[in-house]
């Protein structure tokens, strides 16, 4: 591979890259597998926009619709057998879906970074406690725990927000674990011997130095946790264990096969919210992937 | 006459293991003085493994000494408190020999300047900085405007390295660890880049410590040479003495490999030795390679001085007058 | 030279001895090679129709400054460009067989076989946890289908013999090593199978210079015993005194001159390799630093006419800025591409 060395002091052109918009789009051509997430995910986003703009939130909830209509143009997604007004439901589901994710994706990534960092830069027994902690908590089996704990609470007491923390309480050591390698390696590098030659302080070189080059990582360990917290919020509310009257997409399933949906012939009722799922799953995981691709140079199919 | 460093007697020991510990000796009682009125350029020479790189770790002060003490300015560098030790960082800089690992792939190579610039507050405004910056980078042959805003992969490896030592000219600091600077480099740009090295000793004042394994280059830039085999000093001197009538068997067999650019001048002469006993912790560390090793090479034979300006530790010249270790800088001329 | 694509050992070539060196048909011979990289920002034309032969038993030195093209043109006879790089045009014949008209199946197996290539920084790449002889049985892969594990096994110890290393190497892992002997570990592996051509693309920079004299002797040697011909990329010319028979030089994608070794350090011709010779350190000079002046050229943006013109102390007229040099055979056989020469000699002074 030939190095792109600079024009000498005679020739006036200098050369010059092409916008970061055009980049981006070549980069996304050549990736084809982060395009097809990134791209599904923008269609999601937009139904639920489009969906707000012409539904009334409160038809997702229970007696507002006539009950176990098929789909029709007067309700394009069907109604279910309380009441509820399908596109409604898949609307504001999927809403909800969204802030659980993003919600608990942040904290995880919040508490993997912080720690990550605090043990890889400050090192020994701090380094050691954490690491040990993770170590132990890992192995647990989080989809028990988590049918535990959510059981064990009182059917009021489960919201949205209950769910986000339940399902963080077990997610959070990976990134972690995650982080905290990359800053290891990091921290040896030499451009952070630079800096500290530089007067930079720890925090500086923490901050400064070393988290921007970890922005895809950190990235990457977000869409993670929110794929692990929107998986997770799915089957605990399959299991009945969400908060119940409101119309996740998990909860919505459930209802429906604890009404024999598909033997009563409303196959548009658990069909709905399933298929939404593969599509956030898959797109998120798509994503993941073509992260993959982007932090990790030496997967990299082109150059 | 101030002195600008004094290692005294440094040592550094690696342990490995918990049970049974083996301990590797990366330096071993060195000792050095460097004058603040005579700026000189030192060569300290030696293979991998030599020690070279721990003395550079242990002056930039990222590792500290075993035993021994290393003194800035007349400050033992383990012991400074805030604003000293700001200024100890500001006049002890180096140049490393990665062009491109020094430079933090997120940031324009501008970074690399300006973060100096800020924190040892050399400017007072953002025009004054870009000022300096564009005539640091002038100096060492580039166009700002070429270079500034540009990330570290656009450039080639001569270039950064270039703008490496436009940051040490930038910060004038009083000592200069310089490791490797130029084998990573282009031969054709060696040149430029240990010219304006010896400038920046010669017209700023600035010690230079030139740390290499390419005799070559330190007989071209440096006034005196320390030749270090496995954390011991096997000999030292001014560098013309040193290289053109090398008295130590490990010194000859260094500049006897050296690849001369001259068909006349062949390589070779004498064969290389395959190690075969490996050196005890109390003989000379180079007994297993040295065609001459004799019985009294097994304890450590001490610095020699062969002629002013000249010494070895070997054996070989028992019958000279025999040097301190504490005594090394006098035998080393600025 | 007897030269099938051979599949199988290729113990069964003999070395030609010494005295048919002279007269040998050249075992290398490269023909207009061109190649371009098609990036982001436009297309760089990393080779420029270049064209060189090499006898047995011959050693060439190639030099040039970094981005000159000289890595590209081993991985380009090695038909190993990947994209954005493509290979535009050009023949490579190695003994009878044209590497560029093989098939990929064809290609794999004149790897290795024919023509080796030991890569820059080949001792960093060795894997750190297969054992070395391991590793080395894997490299013949492709050309050792059929082939009893214990007539692997001595190929490998043969090769580590060849190099100075103990036959007991070849279970040992790589970080148990020094960088010599991963260095040489490399160069058996390229020898192997006894190819004709070795390229040896900087195998000594990241080494001290004891080692370093060790490898290149080890080079040395090994190529004596199997009459290979070595190219040796690299951009320390002392090396190249100490080493090689012949010097090409590569600038800007193009080779400017070929010419022995004695003909290149005491009459270097064009005017970089005049300048490359001058900025050389050695004894008698000292203090004195003579750096090219200038930078190397981007392939995306060459200047005008002869890509050296800008910085050349002779690049100022019409011709130079607008004409590209065409390569001219000065008598006594060397090759040089500047407008100072035409075929008999000096031109404009």
């Amino acid at each position: 591979m030939t190095t792109v060395a600079f024009p000498t002091a005679e020739s006036e052109d200098i050369v010059r890259q092409p916008s970061q918009a055009v980049l981006l789009l070549r980069y996304l051509r050549r990736n084809k597998i982060l395009a097809i997430g990134l791209a599904v995910l923008l269609l999601l986003v937009l139904f639920t926009v489009v969906g707000f703009l012409v539904i009334n939130p409160r038809d997702a909830y229970p007696l507002s619709v006539p009950t176990k209509k098929p789909p029709s143009w007067q309700y394009p997604l069907g109604t279910d057998f309380f009441g509820r007004n399908m596109l409604a439901a898949m609307t504001v589901g999927m809403w909800q879906t969204a802030v659980i994710g993003i919600l608990a994706g942040a904290l995880g990534t919040f508490i993997g970074v912080v720690l990550g960092f605090v043990a890889a830069y400050f090192g020994k027994g701090l380094d050691n406690t954490i690491r040990t902690i993770c170590q132990i908590l890992t192995p647990i089996p989080v989809l028990l725990i988590q049918v535990v704990i959510a059981s064990s609470l009182d059917k009021r007491d489960v919201t949205i927000f209950t769910m986000a923390f339940i399902v963080v309480m077990l997610a959070w050591m990976w990134p972690t674990l995650v982080i905290r390698s990359q800053v290891l390696t990091m921290k040896e590098r030499q451009f952070v011997s630079v800096a500290k030659l530089s007067g930079v302080s720890d925090f500086g070189i923490i901050f400064k130095e070393i988290l921007p080059n970890l922005l895809p990582f950190i990235a990457a360990a977000f869409v993670g946790q929110v794929f692990s917290a929107v998986f997770a919020s799915f089957y605990l509310a399959v299991l009945g264990l969400g908060p119940l009257r409101e119309p996740l997409l998990g909860n919505i399933i459930w209802a429906a096969q604890s009404q024999g949906a598909f033997f009563n012939g409303w196959w548009w009722w658990p069909i709905e919210p399933a298929v939404a799922m593969i599509l956030i799953l898959g797109s998120l995981a798509f994503i993941i992937m073509g992260l993959d691709e982007l932090a990790n140079p030496r997967v990299r199919k082109s150059e | 006459m101030a002195n600008l460093l004094e290692l005294k007697n440094v040592s550094k020991v690696y342990q490995r293991g918990l049970i049974s510990t083996q301990a590797t000796v990366a330096l071993r009682d060195f000792s050095l003085t460097l004058n603040e009125d005579e700026p000189t350029i030192l060569t300290v020479a030696g293979e991998s493994g030599s020690g070279k790189t721990t003395l550079a770790m242990l002056l930039l002060g990222f590792i500290s000494p075993t035993m021994g003490e290393i003194i800035y300015r007349g400050k033992n560098i383990s012991r400074l408190g805030g604003r000293e030790r700001l200024t100890y960082r500001r006049e002890v800089q180096a140049v490393f020999q990665d062009p491109f690992a020094v430079f933090n792939p997120f940031y324009t190579v501008d970074h690399l300047l300006s973060v100096p610039i800020k924190r040892f507050r050399l400017a007072k405004s953002k025009t004054e900085a870009r000022d300096k910056m564009e005539e640091a980078l002038r100096a060492v042959g580039l166009r700002p405007e070429d270079v500034l805003g540009r990330f570290p992969h656009q450039l080639s490896g001569g270039q950064r390295q270039r703008i490496n030592v436009a940051r040490a000219l930038l910060l004038k600091p009083r000592l200069l660890i310089a490791d490797e600077p130029v084998s990573m480099v282009d031969a054709s740009l060696r040149a430029t880049i240990l010219e304006t090295l010896r400038n920046l000793q010669r017209d700023h004042g600035v010690s230079i410590i030139y740390i290499t394994h390419d005799l070559t280059t330190a007989f071209h830039i440096s006034k005196s040479i320390v030749v270090l085999y496995r954390g011991s000093v096997m000999e030292a001197g001014d560098v013309d003495r040193v290289i053109k009538n090398p008295q130590h068997p490990y010194t000859q067999l260094l500049v006897d490999s050296i690849p001369w650019p001259n068909l006349e001048q062949r390589w070779g002469a004498q064969p290389i030795k395959v190690r075969e006993a490996v050196a005890g912790s109390e003989g000379c560390p180079f007994i297993g390679r040295c065609p001459h090793a004799m019985d009294i090479c097994k304890t450590r034979p001490p610095l020699f001085e062969i002629e002013p300006h000249h010494t070895a530790a070997c054996f070989l010249y028992d019958k000279r007058p025999q040097l301190a270790p504490e005594k090394l800088s006098e035998v080393l001329p600025v | 030279m007897s030269a099938t694509v051979a599949v199988g050992p290729a113990s069964t070539r003999t070395a030609v001895p010494a005295a048919m060196v002279a007269t040998a048909t050249p075992v290398l011979r490269v023909e207009h090679l061109e190649v371009t990289y098609y990036t982001d920002a436009g297309r760089a034309k990393a080779l420029d129709d270049v064209s060189f032969t090499l006898a047995a038993g011959q050693k060439m030195g190639m030099v040039g400054e970094s981005g000159s093209g000289k890595s590209t043109m081993a991985l380009a006879m090695m038909r190993m460009i990947k994209p954005p790089g493509r290979i535009e045009g050009g023949r490579v014949h190695v003994g009878d067989t044209e590497l560029m008209g093989l098939d990929d199946e064809g290609m794999r197996k004149a790897r290795l076989n024919k023509i080796a290539y030991i890569p820059q920084g080949a001792m960093n790449s060795l894997n750190p946890v297969i054992r070395i002889g391991a590793q080395m049985a894997d490299a013949l892969k492709d050309h050792t289908r059929g082939q009893s594990k214990s007539a692997i096994q001595d190929r490998c110890a043969a090769a580590l013999r060849s190099v100075d290393l103990d036959p007991g190497v070849a279970r040992m892992y790589a970080h148990e090593l020094s960088g010599g002997m991963k260095q040489r570990v490399c160069i058996a592996i390229g020898i192997l199978l006894r190819p004709e051509v070795i390229i040896a693309d900087e195998p000594t920079s990241a080494l001290d210079v004891v080692t370093q004299r060790q490898v290149m002797e080890t080079i040395d040697r090994v190529q004596d015993e199997i009459n290979a011909a070595v190219i040796l990329i690299g951009h320390d010319m002392g090396l190249m005194a100490q080493f090689v028979d012949r010097v090409a030089v590569m600038y800007a994608g193009r080779l400017v001159e070929v010419a022995t070794v004695r003909e290149m350090f005491t009459d270097p011709k064009h005017p970089y390799s005049r300048a490359l010779i001058a900025s050389l350190p050695n004894l008698e000079n000292k203090g004195v630093f003579q750096g090219i002046p200038g930078l190397a050229p981007s392939l995306l943006r060459l200047p005008t006419g002869c890509a050296f013109h800008p910085r050349c102390p002779y690049g100022q007229g019409e011709l130079q800025r607008t004409t590209r040099p065409e390569e001219v055979t000065l008598p006594g056989g060397r090759k040089v591409t500047c407008h100072l020469y035409d075929a008999e000699g000096v031109k404009n002074g």
